[in-house]
């Protein structure tokens, strides 16, 4: 899997949308995104990329856009496109 | 200050005047705020005959008792933009308190919470033991304060596991792997005191007399939630720290102080044992007599402020808890603040807290 597959297939399983949803998904766009469906989705990204995101990192992921651009960094270097 | 100054600077920094006078800006620019949006709050203002341009300090400003959020719909949001209301812990058949938050308000609580606990726990995530079962998060339409507390917390957990099934049994397999796992990491455990206390630590004495032994002198444990019924049983804090040291080596405890109302502002136990506010909150203890402000070392009714309510009028409010200012600016752990300590609940006053009404049914 592409990293871009591992990405939307964790923000799929968690809030059961479909990929063509998630350009442009908020945090609390939809129902599944609340804080426990978010602490989820970290966990799933953390499993699938071998990372430990900062507290301040998850609290900022407040979009799909925004996701990617705090996994570029330099701490977790993963690059999602 | 604005709410993103004050995330700007370390959560104890502030000392005792220019900490005064960051509060009080913040704290009349809410209430201006909640008075234009809430109607009931206005009202409120209007009957005690309170100007916001004659208010020199916070401690001028009203406070509401916090059961009116049981009685009454507060907020200061149109319906559509809540995203989130929380109930406070009840015993059965008690009215729970609603609080209503936005996007903003949601936000911010989690952030001064991560702000306020890194500093006891430092900012690294850790493996966490939650000790309570996992049943208390699954209803994320209504959030009770237990859940919400669990949820806060978690955020400094890399990997978690609950201690605890849903008949709130000890589930000694899985506690075992997963120290094992994480054997040579510090470990973050978190529960309420109550839970703590009746279904792990008394559970491990018993465990260690079977011989099955943790260790667990690498934690950091987190508890709160009312000490009501350990004292009644007569475990004081020292006691709770002895016996939790003897029987699995766990030596780091922080108590917590909090409530549903103000989500965010808790106010940590440090080293010393003394329960401290941080540069986002404030405490000012009341003589029930006249509501005038007791001296230090003096008991009374505890008001809480907080930065954060913008989407409910609570960011003034007077607890039913009873308790007395240690020292301001002055605990030999450095930081900054008032230090306090809670002598309980005052007569009558119904019971709540997370660890005291589930412990009522014991």
């Amino acid at each position: 899997m592409t990293n871009l597959e591992k990405y939307n297939q964790a923000f799929i399983e968690n809030f059961e949308v479909t990929e063509d949803q998630l350009p442009g998904l908020k945090y609390q766009d939809v129902e599944a995104w609340d804080s426990v469906g978010h602490m989820g989705l970290i966990a799933s990204l953390e499993e699938a990329f071998d990372i430990m995101m900062d507290t301040d990192d998850i609290i900022d992921f407040g979009s799909y856009e925004i996701g990617k651009q705090i996994l570029a960094k330099d701490a977790y270097g993963v690059v999602v496109e | 200050m604005t709410f993103e100054d004050f995330l700007n600077i370390p959560p104890f920094s502030l000392p005792r005047q220019e900490k005064e006078k960051a509060l009080t800006e913040r704290l009349l620019d809410l209430t201006k705020l909640h008075q234009a949006n809430c109607p009931a709050y206005a009202n409120m203002l209007e009957a005690v005959g309170f100007n916001s341009d004659e208010a020199e300090s916070y401690r001028d400003l009203p406070f509401l008792p916090v059961r009116l959020f049981k009685e009454m719909t507060l907020k200061s949001v149109p319906d559509d933009e809540v995203v989130k209301t929380m109930t406070s812990s009840g015993t059965t058949g008690q009215a729970v308190s609603k609080i209503y938050l936005d996007r903003t308000t949601s936000a911010n609580q989690q952030k001064t919470m991560v702000k306020i606990v890194s500093e006891f726990t430092g900012s690294g995530r850790m493996p966490m033991i939650i000790i309570d079962c996992p049943g208390v998060v699954k209803d994320r339409a209504m959030f009770s304060a237990r859940g919400a507390g669990i949820l806060g917390f978690s955020i400094f957990g890399a990997k978690k596991i609950y201690a605890l099934d849903d008949d709130m049994k000890l589930d000694v397999g899985a506690l075992k792997e997963f120290l094992e796992v994480h054997k040579d990491r510090k470990i973050l455990l978190f529960g309420f005191t109550f839970m703590v206390w009746q279904h792990f630590y008394k559970e491990l004495v018993r465990l260690k007399d079977e011989g099955i032994t943790f260790d667990l002198s690498n934690g950091i444990l987190i508890h709160g939630g009312g000490w009501k019924k350990l004292i009644s049983e007569a475990v004081s804090r020292d006691e709770f720290h002895r016996r939790m040291q003897e029987v699995c080596g766990l030596a780091d405890i922080h108590d917590y102080y909090g409530m549903v109302e103000q989500t965010g502002c808790i106010y940590m136990e440090c080293e010393c044992g003394r329960l401290h506010a941080s540069n986002f909150s404030d405490v000012i203890i009341r003589r029930p007599l006249d509501f005038s402000e007791a001296d230090v070392g003096e008991t009374g009714v505890i008001q809480v402020v907080s930065t954060i309510p913008e989407s409910y009028p609570g960011h003034s409010l007077l607890t039913e808890d009873e308790g007395s200012i240690i020292g301001i600016d002055d605990c030999p752990c450095g930081r900054k603040g008032k230090t306090f300590k809670i002598n309980g609940r005052l007569k009558n006053a119904e019971i709540r807290g997370c660890s005291d009404t589930y412990a009522a049914k014991f």
